[in-house]
């Protein structure tokens, strides 16, 4: 089984771009081998682009092509414990 | 302890003998404070408290005995000479009696245990008297546990957060205001729900899908929390609940608390439900009842539906007011009565039986003796009718000295100097009245001391002397009562009230309006000038209520002003709300009753063509209302019509009718829900023959009138 495909994000996800990630995210979830979100970059989240972070599991989940994120930033992290969401 | 009926009567005489003792105890205290060295009352203080204390001891009022035991102990001291009467002493005793009020109200409901939050008030208290008792010898007061102890009041509160999805497009961020809340307090949980968040394909990354619960401990009041999505109110559901595990102590709270019997109003002071959330259930509520054309749903009701409060609360708060109003009915049931009033109304009764008794002799010489009898008969009747209703009739004078604590305490708080004069306390006005009107003169005296009377350093700059004087005055005048509260302070703001009413839009700027008419807009709802806001008024929330108070008696309130010497405010009454002297008129088939107080004379109306509505009376302009038009009842006026002269305000006016019937004792039948609403009648009584005869409610009456007048003439002139 091969890695699964990285998909990076870059600094912003919030309203200004989530219609980009979406876009992006959708297509990236079309990979079977899975996909690991790489939030290390992120330097700036809102509510929407948390809920783009749980649209993608529960597509993931929904397609049965395993998501996973990887080394969240501080704004991640942050936006994270507020909401008490996990993922 | 459970209550038979015996002890129930008994309780009930010992509250009202209870009550009196109290009051004679502050009225000696605020004596003394005036005059330390005065014996006799000094001895009346004294006897108070151990009265008091003894009829407490005989119902086995524990807590009651204990605590007057220690006031007891410390005005024995200063009987015998050992204690000096202070400020400090009066101001440390004056609390004691309000918290011997506050017992015997308990006992009046029925609780013979003191609750936690008093017994630990008289802890507080009698603390405060140690300094003044010389051997430490009291008894050690019963204490109750304490618990209800002033920390500061942390609550714990559910919000529920369902944001509009519309919220991010329009900047604001649900997460910015779960950060804000952190800092509110302490965020001890969140749940983020995600429910609503649809399938990939159908998701619009622009809207808010999220919905949180956030479970909030803070010290800060709810409507400080509402306030945090006051821009997001619109379009979201946001509601805020206190926790569960806070349930207890808001029934507690609520439980404690003064009296009140607006349900609403008891909700918003224990801080369970805000002013905003209470407005928009009122809104609810009148739009259904509206659209429904139903009973209105209980305001507790859609609270509880709304989601804002849960029913737990709504159930203490509704055993609240129901207590409040069993207390309220209590009040009535027992009533001191002088012996002599009674004595006189029962020998009028004797009399009435023997004249009743002779009527029905059949006399030798005619009919004469018959009539005669009967003639005495009505004339007893009107006694007993005029002695039964003095029963009730107590004089203003304790209502007028309870307001001596009022002014001292106020006066200490806001550091002024006033004296109190009170004359005419000796008029006479129905009990029921007296006790409804004390609510209104209370926020009248705090309005004078608050706001009209100025601090001894402005009054010295003025010219005035240094303490200002308040003062208290009531008298009989044309079958009314006439209640002035006056200060010599520095008067109404007539720009100020002004500028203040086009500000709060209401009147239109520019409107030409008299002295009068401005100084009225005082009692419109949700006015109030003071540029700061005190505690004791200056919330715009007391002029209004004090006028609707007094319109519902039947009576009226008038300001009288000027600028720099002081205001008075005049309240207008009715001496008893039972029964007047009315006036019966007639027009067409209808018959009405003009109350014989406000009537001055009646005259024949002149024959031929009248302008505007006005006649000549002995060479004074004297306009009239036409009854037989402004009731719009049909047919043809008599041929020859009548006018009743009434009196207003020291305005005339003539009332048109067809014909006068004479005078007759009218007992008063209110109208009844359907008819709240109509203007110019004040009830309606029952005639003789069976008839329904309108009482006229002359006041609004010929106002109405003369507004109409008004809009009639500027009409041609505009």
């Amino acid at each position: 089984m091969t890695a699964p495909r990285r998909f990076v994000v870059d600094e912003e996800l919030t309203i200004v771009t989530a219609a980009d990630h979406r876009q992006r995210l959708l297509a990236a979830l079309g990979d079977p081998n899975g996909l690991s979100i790489d939030l290390s970059g992120v330097a700036d989240i809102d509510t929407a682009g948390l809920q783009l972070l749980v649209m993608a599991r529960a597509e993931g989940e929904r397609l049965g092509i395993p998501v996973e994120f990887a080394e969240p930033s501080a704004a991640v992290t942050e936006a994270l414990s507020l909401t008490r969401l996990e993922l | 302890m459970a209550l038979d009926d015996d002890m129930r009567e008994a309780l009930d005489m010992f509250v009202t003998e209870a009550r009196d003792l109290v009051q004679g105890l502050e009225e000696g205290l605020l004596e003394l404070e005036d005059q330390p060295s005065g014996g006799e009352t000094v001895n009346a203080v004294f006897r108070a408290a151990h009265t008091l204390k003894g009829s407490s001891g005989l119902f086995g009022l524990q807590h009651l005995v204990a605590f007057t035991h220690v006031v007891e102990t410390v005005l024995g001291s200063v009987r015998d000479g050992t204690l000096d009467v202070t400020p400090g002493l009066v101001s440390a005793l004056l609390p004691c009696t309000d918290h011997l009020s506050a017992m015997i109200e308990n006992l009046a409901r029925g609780q013979l245990e003191p609750d936690a939050a008093l017994a630990a008030d008289g802890t507080r208290l009698l603390s405060g008297l140690e300094p003044y008792l010389a051997d430490g010898g009291a008894m050690t007061p019963a204490r109750a546990a304490p618990g209800a102890d002033a920390e500061p009041h942390e609550g714990a509160w559910r919000l529920e957060l369902g944001f509009g999805e519309d919220c991010l497009r329009n900047g604001m961020d649900p997460l910015s205001f779960l950060r804000y809340l952190a800092t509110l307090g302490t965020v001890t949980d969140v749940v983020t729900v995600t429910d609503r968040l649809p399938d990939a394909a159908e998701m619009d990354p622009e809207s808010c899908y999220f919905g949180f619960q956030v479970d909030l401990v803070t010290a800060a009041p709810k409507s400080e929390i509402e306030a945090v999505f006051d821009f997001v109110r619109e379009d979201s559901d946001i509601r805020i609940v206190p926790a569960d595990s806070q349930l207890d102590t808001y029934v507690r709270a609520i439980r404690a608390m003064p009296e009140n019997d607006r349900i609403g109003d008891v909700l918003v002071a224990s801080g369970a439900v805000t002013e905003l959330e209470l407005a928009e259930a009122l809104r609810i509520q009148q739009e259904r009842a509206l659209r429904g054309k139903t009973q209105p749903v209980p305001i507790g009701e859609i609270l509880i539906e709304q989601g804002i409060v849960q029913r737990g609360i709504v159930d203490a708060a509704l055993g609240r007011q129901r207590r409040t109003t069993e207390t309220r009915s209590q009040d009535t049931r027992t009533i001191r009565i002088d012996a002599a009033r009674l004595d006189k109304l029962i020998d009028l009764v004797g009399e009435l039986v023997i004249a009743q008794s002779s009527t029905g002799i059949p006399s030798s010489s005619g009919g004469e003796t018959s009539a005669e009898a009967q003639g005495e008969v009505m004339r007893l009747v009107d006694e007993v009718r005029h002695s039964a209703l003095s029963l009730r009739m107590v004089p203003i004078g304790s209502t007028f000295r309870r307001f001596e604590r009022v002014v001292r305490d106020v006066c200490m708080e806001l550091g002024k100097e006033v004296s109190l004069v009170i004359t005419g306390g000796d008029a006479e006005m129905d009990k029921a009245l007296v006790e409804r009107i004390s609510d209104p003169l209370l926020h009248l005296v705090r309005n004078s001391l608050d706001h009209g009377i100025e601090l001894p350093g402005e009054r010295r700059n003025r010219g005035k002397t240094q303490q200002g004087t308040l003062r208290l005055n009531a008298y009989h005048d044309a079958g009314n009562i006439v209640i002035e509260v006056a200060d010599d302070g520095r008067g109404l703001d007539r720009e100020r009230i002004l500028a203040k009413a086009v500000e709060r839009e209401l009147v239109a700027p520019g409107t030409p309006l008299t002295d009068s008419e401005v100084y009225n807009l005082i009692f419109e709802p949700g006015f109030s000038t003071a540029e700061t806001v005190s505690n004791l008024s200056g919330r715009g929330v007391g002029m209004d209520v004090v006028k609707r108070n007094v319109t519902a008696l039947r009576g009226s309130i008038e300001v009288e002003t000027a600028r720099g010497v002081g205001t008075t405010m005049r309240i207008r009454l009715p001496l008893t709300l039972a029964i007047i002297d009315g006036f019966l008129v007639g027009v067409g088939s209808s018959s009405f009753i003009v109350p014989l107080d406000r009537v001055t004379e009646c005259v024949e109306l002149p024959p031929g063509p009248l302008v505007r509505d006005c006649m000549n009376l002995r060479g004074e302009v004297l306009p009239f209302i036409r009854l037989r038009q402004i009731f719009g009842i049909p047919g043809q006026a008599a041929r020859r019509q009548n006018v009743v002269i009434v009196e207003q305000s020291g305005q005339r006016t003539g009332l048109v009718v067809d014909s006068l019937l004479g005078e007759l004792q009218t007992v008063i039948k209110p109208l009844g829900i359907l008819f709240s609403r109509v203007k110019c009648i004040s009830g309606s009584t029952i005639l003789g023959n069976g008839e329904i005869a309108l009482i006229l409610d002359v006041g609004p009456l010929i106002a109405d009138h003369s507004d109409r007048e008004q809009v009639r003439q500027a009409v041609p002139v505009g």
